[in-house]
């Protein structure tokens, strides 16, 4: 491969290896999760980020001071150590995601209400000692980016943790549910998960900053078409079978 | 100042073409001197942006969502983006991230100006 032209230094040694080139995952195509979880609206699918979504672009950020007593990097080895258990109540990860490294896949259940369940997955796309950033395929929800974060900020050496999502709706319908009150219900989902996280890192009770950016009004009509892909709607069998055996 | 930091140069290589060398870090506390290059452009009448990744020396999520950011502004006032000068590992991310579907990655400088003229 041809080296591009920006990159040649003169009297440079050899190029080491980025700073960067343990965080991030390897390159895929389309996402595996293995035969034994075949099935789940994962495998087989493509990552979908903000540019490839349909729906208008939404920049969300939940934020929260957990004080000077935890340093970033502990604040994200917590997180990363115990993420599914600051989920809110009615949806999980399977036990896959234990760790956070890049180029893990997990599945996710979420309960939709009604009893209707989303069944998707998440992709760890990046992931360093104070940070890590989760992509979605398609049929999720989203097409887009979770990164999850702790900074010291200064003045003061007060450690904020932030979550942080960069998405577009995948398909009409999400968008459609989106204005119908998803939004309401995702804001509530993140500030819930931060609120978890300020607990069990003992942060006094406070409440989670948010701010929603609309970065881009417009919608992708050209991509109308990813609703074949809908995870929602694939998810209904499965809710129907298991929603006729309660009763 | 903080060596590692992001620093972006704005040069002209035609009427309405401009040229943002990135050097340093790109990470989410690069989006000021982003934000200031590709304006400084825009109001000069720049319709052709290319972004010169010759001087990265890492980057992280963050950067990348800095990009979409930039990505949509220039989008919104129909100016092309395209980007040369990303080492095999930056391309591989572009790829990952399917970034490189909205912003065309060339090999040299003049393939990307006569890219964002496309």
């Amino acid at each position: 491969m041809t080296e591009p032209s920006g990159t040649r230094r003169p009297g440079r040694r050899a190029a080491a290896p980025p700073r960067d080139a343990g965080s991030w995952a390897p390159n895929v195509h389309r996402l595996s999760t293995g035969p034994d979880r075949a099935g789940t609206n994962v495998a087989g699918r493509r990552l979908t980020g903000p540019v490839q979504g349909f729906g208008q672009m939404w920049q969300k950020t939940y934020r929260l001071d957990v004080g000077p007593d935890i340093a970033p990097r502990q604040a994200i080895a917590t997180w990363k150590a115990h993420f599914a258990e600051f989920w809110p109540a009615g949806s999980r990860f399977d036990n896959s995601l234990t760790g956070i490294s890049p180029g893990d896949v997990a599945l996710l259940d979420v309960g939709l209400g009604g009893g209707v369940r989303l069944s998707t997955g998440v992709f760890v796309l990046y992931a360093d000692e104070e940070s890590f950033t989760l992509m979605t395929p398609q049929g999720h929800m989203f097409a887009g980016w979770i990164t999850f974060s702790a900074a010291s900020a200064p003045p003061g050496p007060v450690t904020t943790i932030q979550a942080q999502v960069l998405m577009r709706a995948n398909d009409p319908l999400y968008e459609l549910a989106m204005a119908l009150g998803g939004h309401r219900k995702e804001d509530q989902f993140w500030i819930e998960t931060v609120t978890s996280l300020g607990r069990y890192l003992g942060a006094p009770p406070a409440p989670v900053q948010a701010r929603t950016v609309c970065v881009d009004s417009r919608r992708q009509w050209r991509r109308a078409g990813q609703i074949w892909h809908n995870s929602m709607i694939r998810s209904l069998p499965r809710s129907l079978r298991t929603r006729t055996r309660g009763r | 100042m903080d060596e590692r930091a992001a620093r972006m140069g704005l040069r002209w290589v035609g009427d309405d073409a401009a040229v943002i060398d990135i050097n340093g870090d790109v990470t989410a506390a690069a989006e000021p001197a982003l934000t200031s290059a590709y304006e400084d452009a825009a109001k000069r009448g720049a319709r052709r942006l290319v972004l010169n990744f010759g001087g990265l020396e890492y980057m992280n999520s963050g950067g990348i969502g800095m990009l979409v950011t930039l990505l949509v502004h220039a989008s919104r006032n129909r100016q092309k983006l395209a980007a040369f000068g990303l080492s095999r590992h930056y391309r591989e991310i572009f790829e990952l991230t399917r970034l490189d579907e909205a912003i065309t990655i060339c090999d040299s400088e003049e393939s990307a100006v006569a890219a964002a003229a496309s």
